[in-house]
């Protein structure tokens, strides 16, 4: 028998009963539905996480300095001032997959202005591509800082909504000065709110400043010292004693390393050096390439051969965004397993209505037989009724479960994104389903007797 | 050769662990071309007879050559085969397919055919089949929507679409007035005139078996007598005596 004609017979059969097909195949409509539903909203919340992460600046690469190590003992990560601007310049020069990078110099203290004082949780002295790397660059008044303010040191600084709010009580702080350590700052721009961040702190609290400012005038009293630079960079003075070697006040970028120096340290320090550096990967996907590219870049400037260990630390976050996905990836295959066992039950229907449907066409199947149809042509037959009807479901569940994620997006505004994959899953869940709870109906009308099922009533 | 030969067939069936024999040496002959009445009262065998004869059961021993090929031992599938290309059906209650065509219920069993056949010319032939049925204008009838006597019709005309060489059937005239039995039986003579059909009727209506050139009387399993039929007088004491006979054991699984 042709399968051809084998369809349509099953379809035939079908049609003679259109009311129970449809209610038969109810089951597999709404498990279809429900995967494909489940699938696109669960992808779609996993996309929107992933976008969330990014503006939280999950394609941002963080460079800090490296342990220092004396007499045996290690300082820890940080503990060594290695990095230096020139090295943000070498890597936005060299480094194809970086968007933006920025140098940070940190701090903390109390920002004061009139009668109202604050201390800002982040205090980072930086240039204006920080805010690029941050993915934070509108303002809500005002301008950024400029890269010549960063040259010169002036004394300009940007301030987060919550600074504002605590500080200036709804006034205007654009064209204010504020104090910081007792430096007076100008408030040339307010940043737009950012909220917290995933670890619940408060990003809106926060005072940027050109790193000059910041390293030169504010942290350190003396400029020149680098042992006061930053609180990170306290450790380091135990093995810095340079800051003996270089008292004066003024102000000296690249100091020829002397003779004692370079034997103390295996690398010159650099006075202006900086905390750490923020680098902002084109992509998600770039990140690796970015940090491949950025630890050559950064091994030949800091002269580190082969078998040597980096002055540096690379982190990305990766990880916090492998996280996320993770989870949600693990919320979607819940629901999947819930839409699944659906599928299941469907199917469960669909077994109980083709055995109904087998007794009821006893005769009709002895009658097939007794015109020659063999025990594997009437298995066929009921076999493809049952994939049909699972198919039919599974097509009207796609048509459904996309309507109801369509829906979902269109009130309820979830992120939905269609996929391919939960659409090509459910057709083959559904004929499967078909396949396997048809198979046993059809195999039991296969084995009737003619003679018995011609004279079944 | 004979179109049909039965050789000593046996038939027993198992009620309850017990024997129960049904056919008890049935030997029979039919030439192509007869029309041939096969009588009984219910409970005689007539009805596993026809299954046997049907290809639908294998006799417990004997031998049964259809058309020059020994179908008691055939496997199910082979049996299968020939049902579709030896043999056409017509039962005493159409057992048409609900809510289906007449042309559709007649081109059914070419469904199941291996002969290389389109689906436009099986139609084609399910509409010369229904058209010699007289049922040229019913092909797009629902069985709900014929009569019994055309409902019938459409039964004969989907046994013939496989141009089979035997017509079994059984108490055709069984759900029918007196008046379409008539046209039916009259129909069953022109099939087996003009075009040649053997026909074997199964019956146990006198009646309806003088309508046979030749009539085959069982009971008890066994054949009882065969002759030509009396058209002179519808029931021949013969036959009145086979259909009144009583039965000698119950139903149970025989008939």
């Amino acid at each position: 028998m042709k399968i051809s004609r084998t369809f349509r017979t099953a379809l035939r059969a079908l049609r003679r009963n259109p009311m129970r097909a449809t209610l038969t195949t109810l089951g597999i409509v709404i498990g279809v539905a429900a995967v494909i539903a489940m699938m696109e909203i669960g992808s779609g919340s996993s996309a929107m996480v992933q976008n969330s992460i990014a503006g939280m600046g999950a394609n941002s690469i963080l460079v800090l300095p490296g342990a220092a190590a004396s007499g045996g003992i290690n300082f820890g990560a940080g503990s060594v001032m290695t990095l230096t601007p020139g090295d943000c310049d070498a890597i936005i020069r060299d480094c194809p997959a970086v968007r933006s990078v920025a140098p940070v110099v940190r701090t903390r203290g109390q920002v004061v202005y009139g009668s109202r004082n604050w201390i800002p949780s982040s205090m980072y002295g930086t240039t204006p591509a920080f805010l690029d790397v941050r993915d934070w660059t509108t303002m809500a008044e005002g301008e950024v800082f400029t890269d010549q303010d960063v040259r010169n040191s002036n004394k300009v600084c940007v301030i987060g909504q919550t600074l504002s709010r605590e500080l200036f009580e709804g006034q205007s702080p654009v064209g204010k000065e504020v104090r910081v350590m007792n430096v007076s700052l100008k408030v040339v721009g307010v940043l737009s709110p950012k909220g917290a961040n995933m670890m619940g702190m408060d990003q809106d609290d926060i005072i940027l400043a050109p790193w000059t400012t910041i390293k030169y005038r504010i942290s350190g009293q003396s400029t020149a010292n680098t042992s006061q630079s930053s609180s990170t960079s306290s450790s380091s003075s135990s093995i810095n004693t340079l800051s003996q070697l270089y008292p004066t006040s003024q102000l000296n970028l690249y100091p020829v390393p002397s003779a004692t120096q370079a034997a103390d340290t295996p690398q010159p320090v650099r006075f202006a050096n900086v905390d750490q550096i923020m680098v902002a990967a084109r992509a998600t996907a770039d990140i690796p390439v970015a940090i491949k590219q950025m630890t050559a870049v950064l091994r030949e400037r800091h002269r580190i051969h082969n078998g040597e260990t980096e002055d540096f630390n690379i982190r990305d976050m990766t990880e916090m965004l492998k996280t996320l996905t993770a989870t949600t990836g693990l919320m979607t295959n819940l629901l999947l397993c819930v839409a699944l066992i659906s599928l299941v039950v469907g199917g469960v229907g669909i077994m109980n209505i083709m055995l109904v449907s087998v007794t009821e066409r006893t005769r009709e199947i002895g009658l097939r037989m007794a015109v020659g149809a063999r025990a594997r042509d009437i298995l066929r037959q009921f076999i493809i009724e049952a994939i049909i009807l699972c198919l039919m479901g599974g097509a009207f569940g796609i048509l459904l479960g996309h309507g109801g994620s369509y829906l979902v997006k269109f009130f309820l505004h979830w992120p939905v994104k269609t996929s391919p994959a939960a659409i090509i899953s459910a057709v083959l869940v559904s004929a499967g389903v078909g396949m396997i709870f048809g198979y046993y109906p059809a195999w039991k009308a296969s084995r009737l007797d003619p003679i018995e099922a011609l004279r079944y009533e | 050769m004979q179109l049909i030969e039965l050789r000593d067939i046996y038939k027993t069936y198992h009620v309850d662990e017990l024997p129960v024999p049904v056919l008890r040496g049935v030997s029979l002959a039919v030439a192509e071309g007869e029309l041939v009445a096969l009588m009984g009262a219910s409970g005689s065998g007539k009805s596993t007879l026809m299954n046997i004869l049907g290809c639908l059961d294998r006799p417990t021993s004997g031998e049964y050559w259809l058309d020059g090929h020994e179908a008691s031992r055939m496997s199910t599938d082979e049996r299968a085969f020939l049902r579709n290309h030896k043999i056409g059906f017509v039962f005493q209650n159409f057992n048409l397919l609900p809510r289906t065509t007449a042309l559709e219920n007649v081109v059914m069993p070419l469904s199941y055919t291996t002969e290389k056949i389109s689906d436009s010319q099986a139609r084609q032939r399910a509409v010369e089949s229904l058209t010699l049925m007289g049922l040229a204008d019913r092909l797009d009838y629902e069985p709900a929507k014929l009569s019994g006597g055309q409902q019938q019709r459409v039964a004969i005309a989907r046994a013939l679409i496989s141009k089979p060489s035997i017509l079994l059937a059984d108490e055709p005239t069984g759900n029918l007035d007196s008046k379409t039995s008539e046209e039916v039986l009259q129909l069953f003579g022109r099939l087996n005139t003009e075009e040649g059909i053997t026909i074997i009727l199964v019956t146990h209506d006198p009646g309806i078996a003088k309508h046979a050139k030749r009539i085959i009387h069982i009971s008890d399993g066994i054949i009882d007598g065969q002759g030509a039929a009396d058209n002179s007088s519808p029931g021949t004491a013969e036959s009145r005596r086979n259909v009144y006979r009583p039965r000698r054991f119950d139903s149970g699984g025989a008939q």
